[in-house]
């Protein structure tokens, strides 16, 4: 057998670098069936049964479900039997019996070592050279763990360079994860322009890139689940958005992405009371950024009280203290951003306003608008002056100088993180570091309340009054 | 404690007397979702079940003027419209292949049968639309041999699909001229109800009736999931 793959005609260490360190079905594999047969018979690729039948419970192997009633029966017109199928990832391709996983099990493939990756030539301040040195040395430790707590518009992505150049001068593979493809889709440029001479992949549902050959990897987390111990260096940006801490499947899907000894760096603005508790019993090191990286404090949303808000929003009717405050705003040059909490009053509210006014550019957007990218690429191209939109833009978006109104934050959907991440937006860039943050309700909210004192902490703690 | 097949919630059913004492079936969807599918009702065209005014409705009159009145399909019934939920529904059952949420139509499917066609047609033979093997090999399922299940037990094999190409992705003028994709394995003598998930220009039925036809069967109906 050896023999064999020695005299084999194809060069086995470019299908180990597309097959290593993942799991997927035949028809994700980007070969022909005859080739797959070929590594299958060489024993460099394996099969592997997705649905275990434990003794008391049934397991997902790709995206560790044990729900019953997330997996279902299926007879099998093919085998004539009827297979369990796991119906948690099915939106991956659906795993059964017949329709196994496969694995690379030949040669582990080297990745480069690079000894001056680095094409980005700012500097890091005082607080962001902190944070990146704990980052790197937390590579050097096997199986670290690291949590990086830093307020929004602290410059988080580029505290991150020197860990990254650290893992690539030692031949590392880098995998950056959030739970949004909106931050996948706005990192990506970032870090190619970062590492110019470095493969760089993103992985989201619809991207162009597909095959996840890169050293570094930019992906959504759902995207892990076609990964299995790939990665020396697994860095999760935005660990407390929404759907990580909702979806079991995706702290899984992430673990096992990263290879048994890998390093872990957890970056937030906001932590949930579950890593909270864990850096107030020490479980979980952690290095505190309280400072934006332009030095100034972060903006404190002021509440503003709406009799009757939650009837004129039924009726779809602007409240008066909110109209008062668009024509008086500080900075009239400034472009607007508008959260409301659900779709269809973010809709209604846009297309009201846009009728009864017309001094304005407006949109709109929500999560399931094809229009998406194309209506926050506008934005910023400062194309549109007021842009509608639901809790999608709440993180990882940046526009230079913006102030940011929250309708109805008495909302559920606004909780304090949301509400911390929202307030966040305004005051991004050195060249206009403030921006009006404004809390239109009907009732203060426990969420509101915390978000504030929290906000204020931070500044406090970055030495601000 | 029962999950609702589609956004997986848990579904509390009340206990009512009329559900106690008649052992009805659970539900499958939550009433959210429930509330989202569209059942055909009111005016419909008499002879494709498409919602409209008149009598006949446009497609159907094109129909005629195409076959020159001589239409090889007598009649479909079809009980849901296709809206924008109803598309994602079809879209994970039959292309991601999640199998079990045929259960979702098991209880209309099964009540508009016996009330609008079971006792016009007792003598009528039910045959799914089938799939071609290639399709069959990546789909793993029939989605209109799983509705049929619902109301026969009876396997009839006598139709096969050479052609392998997606009906879906075709624009209207492209699959009412497209060629006859199936073949009929043995002749049939009494009336045929074929069974599919979704009437969209009626090709495929059509398809199916004109060869079942021509090999000495009486009559062809339709009975589909949803009128497109």
């Amino acid at each position: 057998m050896k023999s064999l793959s020695l005299k084999s005609p194809y060069d086995m260490s470019n299908f180990a670098k597309l097959l290593t360190g993942k799991l997927l079905l035949r028809n994700e594999i980007p070969l022909g069936n005859f080739m797959i047969d070929y590594l299958l018979k060489n024993n460099l690729l394996q099969s592997i049964q997705p649905i275990l039948n434990k003794k008391f419970h049934t397991e997902c192997l790709r995206c560790g479900n044990q729900k019953n009633n997330l997996f279902a029966e299926i007879p099998c017109a093919i085998c004539q039997k009827t297979h369990l199928y796991c119906r948690k990832c099915i939106e991956m391709g659906r795993v059964m019996k017949c329709e196994p996983l496969y694995e690379w099990v030949g040669k582990t493939p080297v990745w480069l070592k690079h000894e001056n990756p680095c094409t980005w030539k700012g500097k890091l301040t005082e607080d962001q050279q902190k944070a990146a040195k704990q980052i790197v040395q937390t590579i050097h430790k096997s199986g670290e763990e690291l949590l990086v707590w830093a307020v929004c518009g602290a410059g988080k992505t580029e505290m991150l360079f020197p860990g990254i150049i650290e893992a690539l001068k030692l031949g590392k593979r880098i995998c950056i994860t959030t739970p949004r493809a909106d931050v996948v889709r706005e990192l990506k440029p970032r870090i190619q322009q970062a590492f110019a001479g470095i493969s760089i992949e993103a992985l989201y549902g619809g991207s162009t890139d597909k095959d996840g050959v890169g050293q570094i990897i930019i992906a959504t987390t759902h995207q892990l689940l076609r990964f299995k111990e790939a990665f020396d260096m697994m860095i999760i940006d935005e660990i407390d958005a929404f759907p990580y801490h909702h979806d079991s499947s995706l702290p899984f899907a992430t673990k096992r992405a990263l290879k048994k000894h890998g390093s872990t760096i957890y970056l937030t603005a906001t932590p949930r009371e579950e890593q909270y508790s864990r850096i107030v019993s020490k479980k979980l090191p952690h290095v505190f950024v309280p400072k934006r990286y332009h030095n100034h404090p972060l903006p404190v949303p002021q509440l503003k009280l709406c009799l009757f808000l939650t009837h004129h929003l039924n009726k779809v009717i602007f409240p008066t203290t909110f109209l008062t405050w668009l024509r008086n705003r500080e900075n009239v040059t400034r472009q607007l951003l508008i959260f409301l909490p659900t779709i269809n009053l973010a809709e209604k509210m846009y297309q009201t306003f846009k009728q009864q006014t017309s001094e304005y550019r407006t949109t709109f957007v929500h999560a399931e608008d094809s229009k998406r990218e194309e209506k926050v690429e506008l934005f910023r191209r400062k194309e549109i002056d007021i842009l509608f939109t639901t809790t999608i833009l709440e993180r990882g978006v940046t526009f230079p100088a913006i102030d940011v109104a929250v309708l109805h934050a008495g909302h559920d959907v606004f909780d304090e993180a949301a509400l911390v991440q929202i307030a966040g937006r305004a005051g991004r860039s050195p060249q206009d570091p403030t921006g009006e943050v404004l809390f239109f309700h009907d009732g203060k909210t426990e969420a509101m309340v915390k978000a504030i004192e929290s906000i204020q902490l931070m500044n406090k703690r970055g030495g601000f009054k | 404690m029962s999950y609702c097949l589609w956004c997986a919630s848990e579904m509390i059913t009340e206990t009512t007397w009329s559900n106690l004492l008649s052992l009805s079936q659970p539900q499958k969807l939550c009433k959210t979702c429930k509330g989202k599918l569209q059942i055909i009702t009111g005016n419909r065209c008499q002879k494709c079940s498409r919602e409209s005014k008149s009598k006949i409705c446009t497609d159907c009159k094109y129909w005629g003027k195409l076959l020159k009145n001589n239409d090889p399909l007598e009649k479909n019934y079809s009980i849901y419209s296709y809206n924008e939920f109803m598309k994602e529904v079809i879209a994970k059952w039959k292309y991601r292949g999640d199998y079990v949420l045929v259960e979702i139509f098991q209880t209309e499917f099964i009540r508009h049968f016996n009330t609008y066609i079971k006792n016009q047609m007792k003598e009528a033979i039910i045959i799914p639309i089938p799939l071609s093997k290639e399709r069959l090999a990546t789909r793993k399922f029939n989605q209109a041999q799983a509705l049929t299940s619902f109301i026969t037990q009876d396997k009839i094999n006598i139709l096969e699909r050479v052609n392998s190409e997606k009906q879906a992705k075709k624009s209207r003028m492209e699959r009412i001229q497209s060629e006859n994709p199936f073949n009929l394995l043995e002749p049939i003598n009494k009336p045929v109800i074929l069974v599919d998930d979704i009437y969209t220009t009626g090709t495929t039925l059509r398809h199916v009736a004109q060869i079942l036809k021509d090999n000495g069967c009486p009559s062809v109906y339709g009975y589909t999931l949803i009128r497109g």
